[in-house]
């Protein structure tokens, strides 16, 4: 039996931007007890991109889960994409993936070779992380899923919180945004090619090579930018930080195409609901146009690293960075907490 | 005026219809959607091409008339 017409129609939304909303999760778990462990140094109290579990005094295991359902046509790539968004979590806690266990849902329309390309994707990536999949899980459901549990390992007095940016300290964002806006577009063909290509790559790089070197600087806070947007995800660090953060949006990477594509109103639900969970807390600048604050809302899939430094180490940080990831950039600073969490001029 | 059903679509689909529909080169186009999403993003659309719009909100329905 062969995958009938394109993996992507098999699903209702794409990526990341399938992923349920910030204030819908905190709605749901309000109130929901839970047992703390004195040895679980990140847990679920907090929005962070992963837990992390102390074993000695030298090690601690960084556990996440991702998956979503196919933003790309190619089952290859949706496997490649996949496994690097999920094994991205581990990176941004300052970790190193190591062990994986598959996570799939198959439809009746797909055959044994798209499953497998889907399959293939994910281990290439992991053997490029240096990590192994061990074994998995797979259901039977109304539209294909693929992801990946991650464990990986992390040195205890080097974990990478979402919640310890510091005043004083400048933001470096890693890939550009626009994922969500270009994917959404491309439903109705009106991505060219080439485009999709640079996206594509993109999406399935690893933020192995970004966390390799921001482990060298004293960076204090890290997350990656996915399902919750630029402006979602620096929200809950601002927040967990107690700081405020600035954006610069003259400095913010996107893919350009994105830009008028967001002006034609192809812009992800999931963008809105990141508006409706940070918006009170963003202060937009007068010169910052509508479309720009749309591409700060949409939803990333396997997004970059967002870290935070001081700025002194900074410049020196990005000059590394740009030698293997050109589109790497500061985006803001951090300051004393202001009235606003989020201040995007 | 030219009306479109876009109940139970979700993004992109509503802008994919009124773009299918405007290519013709209509003056006037009145359509329904059930989401805040759909109704942000045709608006969009419109705008983007030139339309003026208005919409009206009823029991989560809204209708945005497009006009120009």
């Amino acid at each position: 039996m062969e995958t009938e017409g394109r993996l992507t129609r098999l699903a209702s939304c794409a990526g990341c931007g399938a992923k349920v909303g910030a204030g819908t999760l905190v709605r749901l778990l309000e109130g929901f007890q839970t047992r703390g462990d004195p040895r679980l140094i990140v847990g679920y109290d907090r929005s962070d991109d992963a837990c992390v579990y102390q074993i000695n005094e030298h090690t601690a295991l960084v556990q996440t889960t991702d998956f979503f359902p196919p933003i790309v046509d190619d089952p290859y790539l949706f496997g490649q994409i996949a496994a690097a968004n999920a094994l991205s979590d581990v990176y941004a806690m300052g970790g190193e993936p190591r062990l994986a266990l598959n996570i799939l849902c198959l439809t009746d329309q797909m055959d044994q070779k798209t499953v497998q390309e889907i399959l293939r994707g994910g281990y290439a990536k992991a053997y490029e992380a240096g990590a192994v999949i061990a074994g998995g899980h797979t259901i039977q459901g109304a539209e294909p899923i693929y992801g990946l549990a991650v464990t990986g390992f992390v040195h205890p007095d080097r974990v990478l919180t979402n919640a310890a940016a510091r005043p004083g300290d400048a933001l470096i964002l890693t890939k550009p945004l626009g994922v969500g806006i270009l994917t959404t577009a491309a439903k109705a063909d009106l991505v060219e090619q080439p485009v999709l290509e640079r996206l594509y790559a993109q999406m399935a790089a690893l933020n192995k090579t970004a966390r390799d070197i921001m482990v060298r600087y004293p960076v204090h806070s890290c997350t990656d930018v996915t399902g919750f947007a630029l402006l979602g995800h620096s929200y809950e660090m601002a927040q967990g930080s107690g700081c405020s953060i600035h954006l610069e949006a003259a400095k913010i990477p996107y893919h350009p195409e994105a830009y008028e594509l967001a002006e034609m109103g192809f812009i992800p639900a999931g963008a809105y609901r990141n508006r409706e969970y940070a918006g009170a807390e963003v202060k937009v600048g007068p010169a910052v146009t509508r479309a720009l604050e749309d591409i700060c809302y949409d939803p990333q899939t396997s997004g970059g690293l967002l870290m935070a430094l001081p700025e002194g180490a900074a410049e020196d940080c990005l000059a590394r960075l740009r030698e293997t990831i050109p589109q790497a950039a500061v985006v803001g600073r951090v300051t004393e907490r202001q009235a606003a969490a989020i201040y995007l001029d | 005026m030219e009306k479109l059903d876009a109940r139970g679509l979700s993004c992109p689909e509503p802008v994919i219809m009124i773009r299918k529909a405007m290519l013709s080169g209509g003056t006037g186009y009145e359509m329904t959607v059930d989401n805040t999403a759909s109704k942000e993003n045709v608006t969009r659309y419109a705008q983007h091409e030139g339309y003026t719009v208005t919409v009206a909100e009823k029991d989560g329905e809204y209708t945005l008339t497009m006009t120009k």
